[in-house]
């Protein structure tokens, strides 16, 4: 008798562990999305592996992921409007809604509470609750002049105080939203920031949103600590007088890098890497590269950039040296490559060939290739450490 | 004297795709399609719907003549972030895909 309930006691123990997976933390995951199949893979930089593939995103060209702030969500943002929450633990997908009909980005606040989503069509931003994708707030974007549509609305980002910052690139605008008294947000807007602004940056400490016009030259910039000042111009001289060569896919400004009072972007319509005093934002050199740079990728540590190229350069990638601006390695990692993302602590690259079909891990230290993955079409790659960083 | 026949050949290339009409062999159709999936759509939309740049299906091209929009494809759109892609494509590759963009890409 009593051997009888020892014995089914052990088997329900038994049992129950065999339930529950072992536990497991999220800061070694990460996505990757995948553009051919509306896929998503998760990764883990620790063992270089994908562990598995989850299906059903709609339209994944230009998606972007932000994360949970424990790291265990990934918000998805597709290009058909959809907003997927995925649980990197349990591999599934948590949430879904359609929230627009074609979209571009989104960001997560300062507190971790509210997604907002930048949309093409409807032309404006809509804010979500993080845990149940609940709409809270729509901000429709300023009417065109033929009153036909909305501006198509790029470059969103959360900063501190509990505001999304965006640009409107058909009208070329800036807005803060200020989500800090509650669900209905105070909008400040900045006109005539510039033509067609394309996408934007805000620096590692929240301070300063730098939105890149495709339009004309230069950047237009907003210091968060003063916006009473308004939006300045920054690196408008830049190329004055000179034809532009022609841009085959649009440079992204998310990884741009701050290294030694230097911050470097991509040129736009000219084979270069700008580099700008990060005090005075006064432009201090150029440096020549293969093609139309695409991302602009620090290093962790700041000492070297890797950068990609549009279409047709965009089977090399180079390494520059942030101290000497000289590029130091050419390397050819395979056709289309779209993306890079470094482990936060800078020991591993990985890098989508969206036509080698494959992502690859390499040694940023010795510049070695050391292992490929299976990828359908693979586009972004994203860390979950990128929840605790602003602007991600 | 090297850079003149180099001047030559790449007069006498061109002038051949100026006046050829061949249509772009099986091969290069489908590097054809897949450049417009994928590098038309980083723009445009993998399904044509639409982001940066217009809507290119069927139905949102109705009413645009072929031949605008081969120029538009060739020289781009000046005052817009659309290139021109002559330098990279040649008239045939671009009448070829314009032809499918009017059947209307991707197929229903």
């Amino acid at each position: 008798m009593i051997r009888s309930i020892l014995l089914s006691a052990a088997t329900g123990l038994l049992l129950s562990a065999c339930a529950q997976s072992p536990l497991r933390g999220t800061g070694d995951l990460g996505v990757v999305v995948e553009r051919g199949t509306g896929s998503v893979q998760i990764i883990e930089s620790r063992t270089h592996t994908a562990l598995a593939r989850l299906t059903g995103f709609g339209d994944l060209s230009h998606a972007s992921v932000v994360f949970s702030h424990d790291q265990r969500y990934a918000y998805v943002f597709g290009r058909d409007g959809g907003l997927s929450k995925i649980d990197l633990l349990t591999q599934r997908i948590d949430h879904r809604v359609i929230q627009g009909g074609n979209s571009i980005g989104g960001a997560i606040s300062q507190d971790g509470k509210l997604i907002a989503v930048s949309n093409y069509v409807p032309g404006g931003v809509k804010v979500f609750d993080a845990d149940t994708l609940q709409q809270v707030a729509d901000i429709p974007a300023t009417a065109l002049a033929d009153g036909s549509k909305r501006s198509r609305v790029v470059g969103l980002v959360d900063a501190p105080g509990q505001r999304f910052v965006f640009s409107l690139f058909d009208t070329g605008e800036i807005w803060t939203a200020d989500f800090s008294r509650g669900n209905t947000p105070q909008i400040s807007r900045f006109k005539n920031i510039g033509q067609q602004p394309y996408d934007a940056l805000i620096t590692p400490d929240g301070r300063y949103y730098m939105a890149g016009l495709f339009g004309e030259d230069g950047m237009a910039q907003l210091d968060l600590w003063h916006p009473e000042r308004g939006v300045q111009r920054i690196l408008g001289d830049y190329g004055r007088g000179q034809e532009k060569l022609p841009v085959y896919k649009m440079p992204h400004l998310e990884g741009w890098a701050v290294a030694d009072n230097q911050a470097f972007v991509p040129a736009v319509g000219r084979h270069q890497v700008l580099v700008m005093d990060s005090r005075s934002w006064q432009q201090t050199a150029a440096i020549p590269v293969a093609g139309q740079p695409v991302f602009v990728t620090s290093r962790p540590d700041g000492r070297q950039l890797w950068v990609n190229f549009a279409y047709p350069d965009n089977d090399r990638v180079q390494v520059i040296d942030t101290e000497t601006h000289a590029v130091i390695a050419d390397l050819r990692p395979g056709p289309a490559v779209l993306h890079m993302e470094f482990t936060a602590r800078g020991d591993q690259l990985w890098l989508s060939s969206r036509d080698g079909d494959q992502v690859q891990v390499w040694d940023p230290y010795s510049l070695k290739r050391l292992t490929t993955l299976p990828a359908s079409a693979p586009s972004g790659i994203f860390f979950s450490s990128r929840a605790q960083k602003m602007g991600y | 004297m090297n850079t003149y026949r180099h001047a030559v050949i790449v007069a006498a290339l061109l002038l051949i795709c100026a006046t050829s009409v061949a249509a772009p062999d099986a091969k290069r159709q489908a590097q054809l399609e897949h450049l417009l999936a994928q590098d038309c759509g980083a723009c445009h939309g993998l399904y044509m719907t639409g982001g940066l740049g217009p809507e290119l299906t069927r139905a949102a091209l109705a009413g645009k003549t072929r031949d605008s929009l081969i120029a538009t494809v060739t020289q781009g759109r000046p005052g817009t972030a659309m290139p021109g892609w002559g330098p990279l494509l040649s008239p045939d590759d671009i009448r070829w895909l314009v032809d499918l963009l009017l059947q209307g890409y991707p197929a229903p």
